[in-house]
């Protein structure tokens, strides 16, 4: 094949859009936006999503939740480091989408990418081990048994950072649903690509429809539904700026919702635990033992 | 209603505790008057006789306590861990030594039962102290890495219901973990706060570590909202805790809120009756249903209702209400005249609804705050008394066929902070357990607590844990 036919070629442009409900609509209200890559150049029209979507999106994800949360630890352990195995797979894609996304050389993309990659098999392995970690029995000063476990906290808005087009996203993301929760994520508002991308990962990595569900578009028009939706029982602010960040915590306050406001993290480093217990909860079950007392057998 | 199971009196005597016509605010070690001079009056609420006139708290005085707080906090947090660890055994052990001192006090002040404080609340405001004392020097073992730091000063509003108790909760894992308090006790139960401060005295506690402020609930708003605070802990209202929420968005403040419930007691047809019966009234009725996680909605299987609520009825008809100080008193006076009207307006608004209210035959004292054990039928779901926290003695039965439908009317209120579930079926157990979205679960058993158990809800019950090793967390910059 010469250079020449090779640049007669037109390649093939993918029209970008939302992933909710393991289905891939357009916004519900027809409009898009356009990105550009660092230089200017454009990308692609992705979805300018509304309120209505980031609605949909809530519907979608208590859906699943009850599906997700109950599926053992294990199973979700292996549906997370399906993620990872899929991205490999993809690799070279997300490199160009990272690099063209945050205008990085490509084997600094390729860093991120791999770092991204790298996450998801770390969130696979706590799945079955957080419980373990956080919760336990307590040593009641009574004749009685009583056991503490994490539980998720239920549905999760995530407004995913807005610089680290995928790495702070999956940084966000795989800890939530690790967890048992499940995410709507607004993608970065001015690199939505690799967020878009990475719902096509998630339908073919055995994750339910509904588990995560991907909307780009401006930041603040739709976290501020989220925010104050009844139905969604936690935020995450991590690319909300200060005042956004402020407002959508006063609108969280309405159904108590749990906050994780915005701080800066070194997405490179190796994560604590803090993003998965901001989204549990902790169960106390209490039970009798029925052990030997003063008066004798009670059992 | 003589019978032959009649009591005689059986007062405990208050002349164990002294309480002074007047009290200040405990501020860097000192007691002392309010800036602007206010002060305000505490009744017993089985009397309403006026027990002291205490010093109420005003912003000024707020900034006071915080400034106080902020240059203690600087000492307190640098010594070891084994000194702060000492200091609050010492504290646990004279709780012990002045144990019914404090339970005769906090039943006058309250108006529970002599049998709760001396029982219940006072037993584990002493274990409180020394589970938390022991967290003091091994704080590096707590799970959240190595060295975890204080959050500085902790700004603590309390409610009238568990006065010591939920003082206990919330001062004892704040200094144990090095951060130093301001506390702001309710407008209706000043005093064991102000005698904790005499505690602190004989304890040696520094000056500043810990300081009190009885006052309203402007007072507590300031104590939330001011700057040099960093951390906000609250048990009370979910109205109030949103409220909170708003005030602290866009802070660094740490917070965590433990607010309203409508606890679903659930009775399996194959329970033990007689002690589902026991559980049910000991969910409800214990501290006159003054209780965040009361078991407030019974939801029994149909199949037993007739013979459950038989049952129940006869044992209700042999509870005793009277004076508090009296050993065999098992309901007492409600806190507040205020809070008997919300009681009585929600009763009123179940009757109104259509639900059927039924009390046992009860003398209800000439002077005082009462309201007698009360018990509906005919409750749906959309009736106000099944979706309101009353906070009284006023249970709400509903019924149900299936597990189920147990789980998804047990589940059907904004709020998610206690359950309970009554059957022999261990498997019915778990899986019923596993599906509540409750903070505590209690089985075969209810009210039950202890330091070393998380206690916190889900949903608008708040966020957070209090007790055992996450109560620590809300304490620390982790």
């Amino acid at each position: 094949m010469s250079d020449k036919s090779e640049q007669q070629r037109l390649s093939v442009f993918k029209t970008y859009k939302l992933y909710v409900g393991g289905k891939f609509p357009r916004s519900e209200s027809g409009r898009v936006y356009e990105v550009t890559d660092s230089k200017g150049n454009w990308l692609a029209n992705v979805p300018l999503s509304s309120r209505k979507d980031a609605r949909d999106a809530v519907v979608a994800a208590r859906k699943a939740f009850g599906g997700w949360s109950g599926a053992t630890a294990y199973n979700r352990g292996q549906i997370l480091y399906r993620i990872a195995e899929m991205l490999e797979g993809r690799r070279e894609q997300y490199v160009r989408e990272v690099a063209d996304a945050e205008g990085l050389s490509k084997s600094k993309a390729a860093a991120q990418v791999d770092a991204a990659i790298d996450r998801w098999v770390w969130y696979a392995g706590w799945t079955d081990k957080i419980a373990q970690v956080v919760g336990g029995g307590n040593p009641v000063a009574g004749p009685f048994f009583n056991l503490s476990s994490p539980e998720p906290t239920g549905v999760v808005a995530i407004v995913a950072p807005q610089e680290s087009s995928f790495l702070g996203l999956v940084s966000v993301l795989a800890p939530v649903i690790a967890t048992g929760n499940t995410a709507i994520v607004v993608a970065s508002e001015k690199s939505p690509l690799p967020a878009l991308s990475l719902g096509e990962v998630l339908a073919t990595s055995d994750l339910p429809g509904g588990v995560v569900n991907v909307l780009s578009g401006r930041t603040a028009e739709i976290a501020t539904p989220l925010a104050a939706h009844q139905d969604v029982n936690a935020i995450d602010l991590a690319g909300a700026g200060e005042d956004l960040a402020k407002e959508l915590e006063i609108a969280a306050a309405d159904n108590l919702k749990r906050v994780l406001r915005p701080q800066s993290v070194d997405h490179t480093a190796t994560p604590g635990i803090d993003r998965m217990t901001a989204f549990l909860e902790t169960k106390t079950v209490w039970h009798p033992t029925g052990s030997l007392g003063a008066s004798g057998s009670s059992y | 209603m003589a019978s032959v199971f009649e009591y005689a009196p059986a007062p405990e005597s208050r002349s164990i505790v002294d309480i002074a016509p007047s009290y200040g605010l405990f501020i860097d070690g000192e007691f002392v008057e309010a800036a602007d001079g206010k002060v305000f009056k505490t009744v017993s609420p089985s009397t309403e006789e006026v027990l002291a006139e205490i010093a109420q708290a005003g912003e000024a005085d707020v900034d006071r306590a915080v400034q106080a707080a902020r240059k203690a906090f600087e000492k307190w947090s640098a010594l070891p861990g084994s000194e702060r660890a000492k200091y609050l055994f010492r504290i646990a052990r004279i709780i012990q030594e002045r144990s019914r001192e404090l339970a005769v006090l906090e039943t006058l002040d309250n108006g529970k039962p002599i049998k709760e404080t001396r029982d219940a609340d006072l037993p584990l405001v002493a274990a409180h102290f020394f589970y938390y004392a022991g967290w003091a020097d091994k704080l590096d073992h707590a799970g959240f890495g190595a060295n975890p730091q204080p959050l500085g000063v902790a700004g603590q509003v309390i409610p009238w219901n568990f006065p010591l108790l939920m003082l206990a909760w919330k001062i004892a894992p704040a200094l144990a973990t090095g951060n130093t308090v301001v506390l702001k006790p309710a407008e209706t139960t000043p005093l064991s706060a102000l005698f904790f401060a005499d505690i602190c005295r004989q304890a040696g506690l520094p000056k500043g570590v810990v300081n009190i402020l009885p006052g309203y609930g402007d007072a507590g708003a300031a104590v939330v909202a001011h700057p040099d605070v960093n951390k906000v802990a609250f048990t009370g209202s979910t109205a109030v805790g949103k409220e909170i929420a708003r005030t602290i968005a866009g802070t660094r403040k740490k917070v965590t809120l433990e607010l309203g419930g409508k606890g679903a007691n659930i009775v399996f047809d194959d329970a033990p009756i007689d002690q589902a019966v026991e559980g049910i009234v000991n969910g409800i009725f214990f501290n006159q249903g003054q209780v965040c996680c009361a078991g407030s909605r019974l939801l029994v299987q149909e199949s037993v209702e007739e013979e459950l609520l038989e049952s129940l009825k006869r044992r209700l008809s042999t509870l005793r209400l009277g004076d508090p100080l009296d050993k065999n008193t098992d309901i007492g006076a409600i806190n507040s005249e205020e809070q008997l009207t919300r009681i009585t307006s929600l009763v009123e608004a179940g009757e109104a609804e259509g639900a059927e209210r039924w009390s046992p035959a009860c003398d209800i004292p000439e002077s005082g705050y009462w309201f007698a054990p009360t018990l509906f039928t005919n409750v749906t779901q959309a009736h106000r008394i099944a979706r309101d926290e009353i906070f009284g003695p006023v249970l709400s039965v509903l019924t149900f066929r299936t597990p189920d439908e147990a789980v998804a009317k047990a589940n059907n209120t904004p709020y998610g902070l206690s359950a309970g579930i009554w059957t022999e079926k261990g498997s019915r157990i778990l899986a019923v357990a596993n599906k509540l979205r409750a903070g505590v679960v209690w089985s075969n058993t209810f009210n039950k607590f202890d330091p070393t158990s998380p206690f916190g809800g889900y949903k608008e019950s708040g966020f957070g844990r209090e007790g055992g090793r996450h109560g620590l967390e809300a304490y620390l910059d982790v």
